[in-house]
């Protein structure tokens, strides 16, 4: 078990350096235009060359790649170039805002969902279509518009919720619990969709195979085969899809956190890819890919501990 | 907003049905004709918006500002700048279209490519076509698509491009599956015969058949791609004289005390350009994937379907000392088919008398099997007994409840299945298997379970009990597996086995050891046991009587050597000689049987 999480971990790492590796690597054409940003109207391509070199952004991309990773591995981001403020410490300010909406979520929509996929899987009729219903409206309905339609009812008409603001939760526990209240709720919707709709479908497969059978001869009570035997099985192919969902509610935070004007992570990477500030971006993306491998290591040790199988691989 | 960047579960189960019945089926489907029709007028008017549009969309006129709905040449009114909202609409119709077209192309350009090479070639390629599209993943999804924003300048084309091949391994993953199962299919390997190179194999035969998923997952990523579209430009990301949903809903919403009504335009039209997109995919799964038999209750014991209950069994209830252990009186089973109900069970009768071996012999599909179901009350869900008895030693069974026929199995009657290692759990050791069982059913503490659980298996001839304890399924052979499953069957001492082919599913050294095993076992607990078979060697070797099954009906029985010396069915006296022939190639009459599942 410890060589397989060892073996998901390299993995990992080899992928989140090669997914900043290409970012940097597509950013490397936007460098003289970031410098050029930087410099301001009325100013020579003499005055750009200069000041390119003098930030070292000429030279050859791997050395430079090579030089921010170096910094990087040792918790040093850099300085924005615009507003020479410390990178890191910025980032993680305004993903910790976007993760206080899209972990509660995560963690209510893994919770909802498995219920009532597993409910829907055993029983058939109305919890079935419950099941289906919800799985479809998630579908259909993009988050924006559950976002803007749940402001609009729940802040704007009956002004039970604020529209907008974040408070720390230090600050104000019950203030904080206000303001994250309703872009949760639109991202437990979002992500239940698919999750819902994998669980049941796994579960209505396990409890259709021999195995179940054969415990059921047994004379094993139902609850014990269902949410035991069946879950446990049905545990793999969900696991893929609620790692996958993190991105998915990640993806979605970043716009609907912009509904609800959350300081969070969406609209700060914007306001850095629009002046092309080179660090904040290689922060942005480096601490984005972090939290997915992170995420997706997790699944893959949780996988390895529900399947016997998977540790061989 | 990548909402569906996922396939559906059921998208790699979508079986091939010709191209007509999908036609048919679409068109018969009201869901499928509504949502095709919106979808297309909505196609339609973003690609003529510019024909159509009574206003240039960024025309700004100061007379028009927050005009109400309704205004004449302003039919939805004017927005904050004072531009016509209706043009909006439909240029921000165009601009859907193209960002669903160009992202739900790349994505299945790259997806549908990779999928087929991944899946058709061996290991080594699909390896690493499995790292490309892990590594496609680790990518943030909408991140990346902001910090991109240099690299695009910001134009939602170049967007949809990325955002393509972001949602790329979801169409992979499907494609790359459905090809793993068209592989095996004999046509393909047909065609290799045949010289068909590689390539034409995969454009021609295997693209075609796996077309239905990929024409599915088109309609969802095109949803995708225009909620992801809308969201970024509701971020402010992309060109602000492009109009869009995402941008007419963002100005809407801050406008909204100002003009209520400004925001749902853009939102409904977003709304039911993205879910008739869904919900059309959803049709189009459904006309794939055939015919669908609805699917039934699981576990609700064994239930008759006319209420009226032969007078014969209800007076049978009353346990008699002279009962056999089983009495299956007339008993019909049917299950639901596309054309109405199909009787695959009709009215057979048997009795098995304590500790009395009895073989019940048959072809595959001639009810056997389900016979032997009905007895441990396991039947399909979808399956009806439509008449008749099964008597447990004078207790009948028809009608009784899930928890009342639970209590009778493992305890008065259990099962060894026909395959071992798709019957035994393959998330849990066999110890905890065993053990789980054993204690559900005798009541004792884990230690002594453990230890019982222990000696069965070295009872059950298992060379070393306390590795094979702590193995898992996949870790054990066939046999020890086939032997494990009938240490759980024998664990609390059963009246009743029903062995349903023991030992087909073996090789033939480890068969006879089975049979041994089964007689010796047989001998000690002196259990009667209903073997289903469809080997007559089997029969031979370890049944005192037999009876033979054919299309539903049992055609013969008798005690083994009489039907054995004297056939009186002319389906028995083919099932023998076929026995004569094995190996040879079977003519005639023995061409019916077959060889078993």
């Amino acid at each position: 078990m410890l060589a397989y999480v060892l073996r998901r971990l390299l993995i990992g790492v080899v992928l989140a350096v090669l997914v900043t590796f290409i970012t940097y690597l597509l950013l490397s054409g936007s460098f003289r235009d970031m410098v050029s940003t930087l410099l301001g109207p009325d100013v020579t391509a003499a005055d750009i060359t200069r000041r390119t070199h003098a930030l070292g952004y000429d030279r050859p991309v791997v050395v430079q790649y090579v030089d921010w990773l170096g910094h990087a591995v040792r918790g040093d981001l850099g300085t924005s170039l615009f507003t020479s403020s410390a990178v890191a410490p910025t980032v993680l300010s305004h993903i910790v805002v976007t993760m206080s909406i899209v972990f509660p979520a995560l963690l209510i929509a893994v919770i909802l969902s498995v219920t009532l996929g597993v409910w829907a899987a055993s029983r058939s009729g109305a919890p079935d279509r419950i099941a289906q219903s919800i799985s479809l409206v998630g579908h259909v309905i993009p988050a924006l518009l559950t976002a803007i339609v749940l402001v609009v009812v729940f802040a704007v008409e009956l002004k039970i919720f604020p529209a907008t603001g974040f408070v720390q939760f230090i600050d104000s526990p019950v203030g904080w619990l206000r303001s994250v209240t309703l872009p949760v709720v639109v991202l437990v919707i979002a992500g239940m969709a698919s999750i819902t709709a994998q669980v049941r479908g796994s579960m209505i497969e396990e409890l259709s195979k021999d195995y179940v059978r054969t415990l059921r001869t047994a004379g094993l009570p139902a609850r014990s085969i269902v949410l035991k035997h069946a879950l446990r099985n049905a545990g793999s192919p969900a696991l893929t899809v609620i790692s996958l969902e993190f991105i998915s509610l990640f993806s979605h935070s970043v716009i609907i956190e912009n509904v609800f004007a959350l300081p969070g992570f969406g609209s700060f990477a914007f306001s850095s890819a629009q002046n092309i500030d080179v660090p904040v971006i290689m922060g942005v993306t480096l601490v984005s890919v972090v939290l997915v491998t992170v995420i997706n290591l997790i699944a893959d040790v949780a996988n390895g501990y529900l399947n016997p199988k998977a540790r061989l691989h | 907003m990548s909402t569906t960047l996922i396939p559906e579960p059921d998208d790699a189960q979508i079986s091939v049905v010709p191209r007509r019945s999908v036609w048919r089926h679409l068109r018969r489907d009201p869901q499928a004709v509504a949502t095709a029709i919106i979808l297309i007028v909505l196609f339609l008017a973003g690609l003529l918006s510019p024909l159509i549009s009574p206003h240039d969309p960024n025309a700004a006129s100061l007379d028009a500002i927050n005009l109400p709905t309704g205004t004449p040449g302003y039919l939805l009114g004017g927005d904050e700048s004072g531009r016509d909202i209706l043009s909006r609409l439909l240029y921000s119709f165009q601009t859907a279209t193209v960002s669903a077209l160009i992202g739900a192309s790349v994505a299945l350009a790259i997806g549908v490519i990779a999928g087929l090479v991944g899946g058709y070639f061996g290991t080594a390629v699909r390896s690493s076509t499995e790292w490309l599209f892990n590594l496609i993943m680790t990518f943030p999804g909408l991140i990346t698509l902001i910090v991109l924003l240099p690299l695009t300048h910001g134009d939602y084309r170049w967007t949809m491009l990325v955002l393509g091949v972001l949602m790329s391994p979801g169409t992979y993953r499907i494609v790359r599956n459905l090809v793993l199962g068209v592989k095996k299919e004999l046509y393909i390997d047909a065609a290799k015969v045949s010289g068909l190179g590689d390539v034409r194999i995969l454009a021609r035969h295997v693209l075609f058949a796996v077309r239905g998923p990929i024409i599915v997952n088109t309609a969802f990523l095109m949803g995708s791609a225009i909620a992801a579209q809308s969201g970024l430009a509701f971020l402010g990301v992309g060109a602000k004289d492009v109009p869009s949903f995402g941008l007419m809903i963002y100005s809407g919403f801050n406008n909204i005390y100002a003009s209520p009504l400004q925001f749902v335009w853009p939102c409904i039209s977003l709304g039911i350009f993205t879910g008739c997109l869904v919900l059309f995919g959803n049709s189009l799964r459904d006309a794939f994937s055939g015919p669908r038999i609805k699917r039934q209750k699981p576990a609700q014991g064994l239930r008759l379907v006319t209420s009226a209950i032969p007078t014969s069994v209800v007076t049978a209830t009353v346990e008699r000392d002279d009962e056999p252990m089983l009495a299956i009186e007339d008993l019909g089973i049917s299950f639901p088919g596309t054309t109405g109900a199909r009787e695959v069970v009709k009215g057979v009768s048997l009795t098995v008398d304590q500790g009395e071996v009895v073989g019940l012999v048959g072809e595959s599909g001639s009810g056997k099997t389900q016979t032997a179901f009905a007895v441990l009350g396991v039947l399909a869900p979808e399956a009806r007994v439509t008449r008749g008895s099964v008597r447990l030693e004078g207790r009948e069974l028809v009608g009784l409840s899930e928890s009342a026929l639970r209590s009778l199995r493992g305890r008065v009657v259990s099962y060894i299945p026909q395959e071992p290692m798709s019957n035994l759990d393959p998330s849990f050791t066999v110890g905890s298997q065993l053990t789980e069982r054993v204690r559900h059913t005798l009541r004792v503490s884990r230690r002594a379970a453990r230890q019982t659980v222990l000696d069965l298996l070295a009872r059950v001839e298992i060379p070393d009990p306390p590795r094979v304890f702590r193995s898992y399924p996949h870790q054990i052979s066939g046999g020890m597996a086939q032997r494990v499953l009938i240490a759980g069957a024998v664990a609390c001492r059963p009246r009743l086995l029903i062995a349903d082919e023991p030992t087909t599913a073996l090789d033939v050294t480890v068969q006879a050891e089975i049979l041994d095993l089964l007689r010796d076992l047989q001998k000690e607990f002196g259990m009667a046991i209903l073997l289903v078979t469809h080997n007559f060697g089997v029969v031979a070797d370890i049944c005192d009587r037999i009876a033979v099954m054919r299309g539903g009906e049992i055609v013969e029985t008798g005690v083994t050597r009489e039907v054995f010396r004297a056939p009186r069915h002319a389906y028995t006296r083919g099932l023998l000689d076929a026995i004569l022939d094995e190996g040879a190639p079977a003519g005639g009459d023995a061409s019916t049987v077959g060889a078993g599942r």
